[in-house]
């Protein structure tokens, strides 16, 4: 499909309708962008989907930036036929990290002030406390919607085996991180996940 | 630097250290940024309380605290508090830029590499291997935050539910976020509040 100025400003228009709901961290919206970018529009691929959010989880700095890896997919496909998407992927990368996080940094900005004041008060308690079951729910369907694409299992067993082993590690180990995916990458080296 | 770092455990709440320009604080958020694989809060800590000692640890759990309940990335709401706090709008401003600067550039350079490979097996390869564990990773930490709910004011079990209603609306069902947010959070932020009033009514008799 091809990608023309009006998906950018829907995309735009997505990541900042989005910013002020990411309670918990931007991976809460990982369901909600896949469902934008690959089921329903079809911007991105799966695979771009799977690879960008595994590349910002191996490079150190903030978890949002799996998002901008989102923006960067969606650039690439998005650059006419003929010319690199290098310049486009930078820019779909730059444009979702900015319009995520504007509309966040200025809620913060103004209401700092009053939130240090009142954070020993009942209903701000509340609200830290009640909105994490939830976010503990939307954080398993983030991963559940990064394995679970294709739910063939006699093909995608392995791809679930591997999850549910880094979850066993990440629960029961003090290994780093960088060890677990590069573990990982390993094992897609080897030919036993399907891609 | 490292022998001063039992003096966050002083107990002082004000520390009375802080930035003395723009440039330190650009920098000390890149260096903890730089430092982050996965989790930031760790790395914000040992920087910002031990090696720095810009806040006390109280103050910084104070902060983070605050960070937690706005939405947003923790970390760079924790930023925007820090820079603000010291140096106004402008601060805000540098520390979010400290945040992002190095590693998107990292980043980027890293998926420039990846997007000329893309098209060997091994490499496809690698990122599937890489993506199964990612989500791995983001599912071992949403139960490891799950076990945080123990003491829940809405009991264990009830919170749990609230986490499946959740987990079942967006994966199975494909709610929109904002849909499901708007009908889950309100709720059990309610709940939680009578039940912190009650408690506190019971144990004052």
């Amino acid at each position: 499909m091809t990608i023309g100025i009006s998906d950018w400003f829907d995309l735009i228009l997505q990541c900042v309708s989005l910013s002020l709901f990411a309670v918990g961290g931007a991976i809460v919206l990982l369901p909600e962008m896949h469902r934008f970018l690959v089921t329903d529009h079809s911007y991105i691929s799966e695979s771009q989907f799977t690879s960008g959010i595994a590349l910002a989880q191996a490079a150190p700095g903030p978890n949002a930036m799996m998002m901008g890896m989102l923006g960067w997919g969606f650039g690439m496909n998005a650059a006419p036929l003929g010319q690199s998407g290098i310049a486009y992927a930078i820019l779909g990368f730059i444009l979702v990290m900015l319009c995520l996080l504007i509309p966040s940094c200025l809620l913060t900005y103004s209401v700092t002030r009053w939130l240090l004041k009142n954070r020993e008060r009942a209903i701000v308690i509340a609200f830290k406390q009640g909105v994490a079951p939830v976010v503990v729910g939307t954080m398993l369907a983030s991963s559940w919607i990064i394995v679970a694409h294709d739910m063939t299992i006699s093909v995608y067993w392995p791809t679930w085996l591997l999850a549910l082993v880094a979850v066993l590690f990440v629960l029961f180990t003090r290994l780093h991180l960088l060890i677990l995916l590069a573990i990982g990458a390993a094992v897609g080296m080897s030919g036993m996940i399907a891609a | 630097m490292l022998n001063k770092a039992s003096t966050d455990s002083t107990p002082s709440n004000l520390s009375d250290h802080s930035p003395k320009s723009l440039r330190a604080l650009f920098w000390a958020l890149s260096q903890l940024a730089l430092q982050g694989f996965g989790g930031v809060f760790p790395v914000a800590r040992r920087v910002i309380v031990e090696q720095r000692q810009w806040l006390t640890n109280r103050e910084f759990l104070e902060e983070w605290a605050a960070a937690q309940i706005l939405p947003g990335p923790n970390i760079v709401n924790l930023s925007v508090m820090l820079g603000n706090r010291w140096f106004g709008g402008l601060g805000a401003l540098v520390a979010v830029a400290g945040i992002f600067f190095f590693p998107s550039i990292l980043l980027i350079l890293i998926a420039i590499c990846f997007e000329q490979l893309r098209g060997f097996p091994l490499v496809a390869g690698a990122l599937s291997g890489m993506g199964a564990v990612s989500a791995g990773l983001i599912a071992g930490s949403s139960i490891k935050l799950a076990t945080g709910m123990k003491d829940h004011p809405i009991s264990f079990t009830g919170a749990l539910c609230f986490s499946l209603l959740a987990f079942i609306g967006l994966a199975v069902f494909h709610y929109k976020i904002i849909v499901l947010l708007l009908a889950l959070a309100p709720v059990c932020v309610f709940l939680t509040y009578r039940n912190i009033s009650k408690n506190k009514k019971d144990s004052a008799t």
